[in-house]
């Protein structure tokens, strides 16, 4: 299993790494007994997305696909933030092994996490905006073991 | 320059170039096969015969009680399958073995289990070390055979092999042991030990890889899992790995020769390791800290995922392995971890390196220097150890 040379960019030099005091929107996805958990915040004026950060713990793919997510919203509206799809994240990574394309699904979710918490706080039910999460669920499914 | 240091020597090592020397004239000049009965078959048999013998000696048995295999894999899959099909003629049907047996022996057990065969694992406890009083417990009257690892792949704990081997010579059952990890690292004499049947491999010695061989005590017969020609006086078929098998049998004797001096530089490396990375607070070394390989270190790092360890360890120019999930492949992190009673959080953070001849304090100097950063760095941006912090301050 090799990553690609923009995955190992992203894993060895993340963008946006850190929490936002303040932040308009928490969102976070994954969970321990998995081996992932991705928190992502973000801060939104005006429906646009003017600022974004995350934590992440996971491996190699985990890092580099919030990384990748959040560069990819920043300066976004939250309409174009909610339809950045996983597969748009891992082209913009050149691509993941087949084994690390869960990872990408949840930068997808993460992010949309953080949105459902904006629409939340401002007392409009999101689910009809931005759909189910499945805040613990993981694509592998070893939660079910 | 990023330095270098190769810290996975569990899972292969590199060819000694000394090993090479002895293989180079069996890869070139002397070709012929060794089943043929002209000088140049009779050259290659002959070396085939002197490495059986320096095999022999290095493990206390005999020259016609080694087969030579294409590695530790085979060796496992021949003596456990071979041995359950043919104590099945007694009428005997139950295998134990250990929760955490190289795959080799656990996959094959399930095969063996399609068949039909009860398969009972041994608890390894929290050091990961086998008791004889467990194994005493779970022996029936129809266990045929016992398989237990010698030294675990992972955590490079030390079994209790004299003491299980007799257990099972005194109740008539078939005592095999993978070696592969522990082979040249301990003293092993299969005679005085009571072991039935043992498997070894060369690429964990700096021998080269495709080549192993299985020790059967004379006497024992298993059915054949390779048929063919009449190789390895019948019970192994295929023309024989030649180089492969000079190489195994040097790589063995320096490993055996070199051992005890060695093995005091090791212990002197892994314990200044253990002890600076147990620093690091919320760390923990995996397995007992003296029944262990000598060049085994595993620890755990909570709060951070192993695989984002290795990467980070990696462009630090340090080669090292992990049990996390992602690293194996799997869904879960290694059964290995597990199987000590490491909570699935906690055993995705893990972090095996394993040392050969070739390192040196400078290499445990510079893995001091290195993963403390790292460690911290993952910490900084993990939302996991952000919790366990937050927990640590609510019980205070």
């Amino acid at each position: 299993m090799a990553y690609s040379e923009k995955v190992m960019d992203h894993f060895a030099n993340p963008r946006n790494v850190g929490e936002i005091e303040n932040a308009d929107g928490i969102g976070e996805v994954g969970n321990s007994k998995c081996g992932d958990i991705m928190k992502m915040y973000i801060k939104v004026e005006n429906n646009i997305i003017v600022d974004v950060k995350f934590k992440t713990f996971g491996c190699g793919a985990a890092i580099a696909t919030s990384s990748m997510a959040t560069e990819l919203i920043k300066g976004k509206s939250i309409d174009d933030a909610l339809k950045l799809t996983n597969k748009a994240v891992m082209e913009a990574l050149d691509g993941l092994p087949p084994v690390k394309v869960h990872c990408s699904v949840l930068a997808e979710q993460a992010i949309k996490a953080a949105v459902s918490d904006y629409y939340t706080r401002l007392g409009i039910d999101p689910e009809p905006i931005v759909g189910h999460i499945h805040t613990e669920d993981c694509e592998h499914g070893c939660c079910n073991a | 320059m990023v330095k270098k240091i190769y810290a996975d020597n569990a899972a292969t090592t590199a060819l000694s170039p000394k090993v090479l020397d002895k293989m180079m004239p069996y890869l070139t000049e002397i070709y012929g096969n060794p089943s043929s009965i002209y000088a140049e078959g009779v050259k290659a048999h002959n070396a085939i015969d002197t490495a059986r013998d320096e095999i022999a000696k290095c493990i206390g048995a005999s020259a016609n009680e080694i087969y030579f295999t294409s590695g530790g894999s085979e060796a496992d899959n021949w003596a456990i399958k071979g041995a359950a099909h043919s104590m099945l003629k007694k009428g005997k049907k139950h295998i134990i073995s250990s929760a955490f047996e190289h795959h080799a022996v656990l996959h094959t057990l399930d095969a063996l289990k399609k068949e039909g065969f009860e398969i009972t694992l041994l608890e390894v406890h929290e050091d990961g070390v086998v008791r004889p009083e467990d194994l005493k417990n779970a022996i029936r009257e129809d266990t045929g055979l016992v398989t237990i690892m010698y030294a675990n792949n992972e955590i490079g704990t030390i079994q209790p092999i004299s003491e299980l081997a007799e257990i099972c010579k005194n109740h008539n059952i078939i005592f095999h042991t993978d070696a592969v990890q522990a082979i040249g690292n301990v003293e092993i004499d299969v005679h005085n030990q009571n072991i039935d049947m043992l498997s070894l491999t060369a690429h964990k010695i700096h021998g080269p890889k495709g080549c192993g061989a299985l020790y059967i005590r004379k006497g024992i017969r298993i059915p054949n899992l390779i048929d063919g020609g009449a190789q390895e006086n019948g019970r192994r078929a295929g023309t024989e790995h030649l180089a492969g098998i000079v190489g195994l049998a040097e790589a063995l004797t320096l490993a055996i020769a070199e051992m005890n001096e060695r093995n005091k530089k090791l212990i002197a490396i892994r314990d200044k390791i253990i002890a600076g990375l147990l620093k690091i607070e919320r760390s923990r070394l995996n397995g007992d800290p003296v029944k262990r390989l000598p060049g085994n270190i595993n620890m755990c790092f909570e709060g951070i995922e192993g695989e984002s360890l290795l990467l980070n360890l990696d462009l630090k120019g340090i080669s090292a392995s992990s049990g996390s999930a992602c690293t194996s492949g799997s869904l879960d992190p290694s059964h290995v971890l597990l199987s000590i009673g490491l909570p699935h959080e906690i055993a995705h953070g893990s972090m095996r390196l394993s040392f050969s001849d070739d390192n040196t304090m400078e290499d445990a100097d510079y893995i001091l220097e290195t993963v403390p950063p790292i460690i911290e760095k993952l910490r900084a941006m993990s939302p996991l150890w952000e919790k366990i912090k937050k927990e640590e301050v609510l019980k205070v």
